[in-house]
């Protein structure tokens, strides 16, 4: 069966983003860019579906400016066998990219689609669950274990109190929390064979799709910065305070 | 317009993350009603009818719609949201895994963890791990907005005298099923709302240790979180994770124990009003963000803040 991994172009995880001082957004100039963390851990479970027998193919996509050729060619370096990029602005939302991604399901038909739950710049939480109801498939996500049997996917899910398995008809929408897997590294000899697997450019008028959005954003802000606090020298002063001054406890 | 606030219920008790998101419900004003949808929920329906500003509470019993599976309950909201202007969710794992899903199926954008309303149409969330805040303004005509709970002070649970009105539609969609759960037990608060959380880091070395956390939270009546240092590290589980992609917790008290203060961490604890750090290390950056540091090593501090509080 084949399967579908989305990626994401994101500022990179250790970076501290800055709001631009007209507040139309964050700083994104000269700042490093990577694979969304929760991506990576959605490669590396299509790439070991593969590596078990369970995957015939693994195709990576990502929706979102050319630069993002970069995170495909990553995700191939990983173990992906080919990449799709669907190439549009870079300020796509949730809903866009879904549609997106439906017309490349519509298109290759994978039996499972793979995604990372949320990405680490909007902070949505939505294009999976968004391409589970296009597509009308079954969704697993937040998932912390992916077991494949038949026609069904069993998901055990990472819920507010604990876990959660549930099984899902085959086709199906999984997105990845962050206990499903730890990423490999790309090796040198593997990034050196990605540069020649198959890389597709589209866009969404090839796909047929819009990329209309229901809302805009109206500014960027910083948020609140907190008042510079106090040292106490030791446990009895910090209990004096938090008793008297605070009056917390 | 009305706006249609979608319950957050567990072994038939209404969740406090409903009173939250009907706080936020009212910031945005017009009649709300409450969706409860589940199985055998009648005494979650009453509860609800007697929240503080509800006008009328939808109950959609059924076995289809137990455990909020999503692709069941989401054809659902959507059959029932054409009369409403908003549709709002507690932003909890089951908010966030059904509710895209109905703005997918009504064609509009979601706008994820509201912690503000400017404007009927117009809301602030965070962005970039809470660096940045977003003012955005919604043209669809259902907005479909789930609600970060630590935003928006709950409404009184008593007060309210709405009417019950049973939903009869049944979707199953036939695409997914429960096969079963496994729930952390603890006699603690749970951590989205409890007054104070002790947590700890990396700093813990192991899970073991997490013993002084749990002694000094008994103490306090705190409950427990980590750090995904720690989670990451495998000394508890990921539920106890607060953070960016964890939980988001804003308590009275956040006692950060032997975390360094990654930007993802704060994300998560940001918003508590008293934050005190422990943490030998002095250029750590959570004591950047902390009304209280204690320069010290834990395993001394903590058992001392235990018997003194």
């Amino acid at each position: 069966m084949k399967v579908l991994v989305a990626v994401k172009r994101v500022v990179d995880y250790n970076v501290k983003v800055r709001v631009k001082a007209d507040n139309s957004g964050v700083d994104l100039a000269n700042v490093k860019m990577s694979m969304n963390p929760f991506c990576e851990i959605a490669v590396e479970e299509a790439v070991r579906l593969k590596e078990k027998g369970l995957a015939s193919e693994v195709i990576a996509v990502s929706v979102g400016p050319t630069a993002a050729q970069e995170q495909l060619r990553t995700a191939l370096a990983l173990g992906a066998d080919r990449a799709i990029l669907v190439e549009c602005g870079e300020d796509l939302s949730s809903l866009a990219i879904a549609k997106a991604l439906k017309a490349v399901v519509d298109k290759e038909q994978p039996q499972l689609v793979i995604l990372g739950k949320q990405a680490i710049d909007s902070d949505n939480n939505q294009t999976g669950q968004m391409l589970a109801a296009l597509t009308g498939y079954a969704q697993g996500t937040f998932a912390s274990k992916v077991e494949l049997a038949g026609d069904t996917a069993n998901v055990t899910r990472e819920i507010d109190g604990g876990l959660q398995t549930v099984a899902l008809k085959l086709p199906a929408i999984v997105t990845t929390d962050l206990r499903l897997n730890e990423p490999r590294y790309a090796t040198l000899p593997n990034i050196m064979k990605a540069k020649k697997k198959p890389l597709e450019v589209l866009t969404p008028a090839d796909l047929g799709v819009s990329t209309a959005s229901t809302y805009s954003t109206v500014k960027v802000e910083a948020p609140a910065a907190r008042n510079a606090g106090v040292k106490v020298a030791s446990v009895a002063e910090l209990v004096d305070k938090l008793k008297n001054e605070a009056k917390v406890i | 317009m009305a706006i249609l606030v979608i319950a957050e219920h567990e072994n038939g008790a209404l969740a406090g993350a409903t009173l939250n998101t009907v706080a936020a419900a009212q910031k945005i004003g017009g009649d709300i009603h409450v969706l409860v949808a589940g199985q055998s929920v009648d005494s979650v329906a009453e509860a609800a009818a007697k929240v503080a500003g509800v006008a009328k509470v939808l109950k959609a019993d059924n076995a289809a719609y137990a455990h909020l599976l999503p692709e069941n309950v989401a054809p659902l909201v959507v059959e029932l949201a054409s009369g409403y202007s908003h549709v709002l969710a507690p932003a909890t794992t089951n908010g966030k895994n059904y509710l895209p899903r109905v703005a997918a199926l009504l064609d509009v954008d979601q706008i994820s963890e509201i912690i503000a309303v400017e404007a009927p149409d117009t809301f602030k969330r965070p962005i970039y791990a809470g660096n940045a805040i977003a003012t955005v303004k919604s043209n669809a005509a259902v907005k479909v907005i789930s609600v970060r709970t630590t935003g928006f002070d709950p409404v009184a649970a008593e007060g309210g005298s709405a009417t019950v009105e049973a939903v009869a539609a049944a979707h199953d969609a036939g695409l997914s099923s429960f096969v079963g759960e496994e729930l952390a037990k603890s006699d603690r608060p749970e951590l989205a709302g409890a007054k104070i959380v002790v947590s700890g880091g990396r700093g813990m070395q192991n899970g073991d240790n997490f013993k002084h956390l749990y002694a000094l939270a008994d103490k306090l009546g705190a409950a427990v979180g980590a750090s995904r240092a720690a989670v990451d590290a495998g000394f508890v589980p990921n539920d106890m994770q607060v953070g960016q992609t964890g939980k988001i917790v804003a308590p009275q008290l956040y006692i950060a124990v032997g975390i360094s203060g990654a930007i993802q961490h704060l994300a998560g604890m940001r918003d508590s009003k008293v934050i005190v750090a422990i943490n030998k290390d002095e250029e750590a950056p959570i004591f950047q963000v902390a009304d209280y540091g204690l320069v010290a090593d834990l395993f001394e501090a903590v058992p001392e803040l235990e018997k003194l509080v």
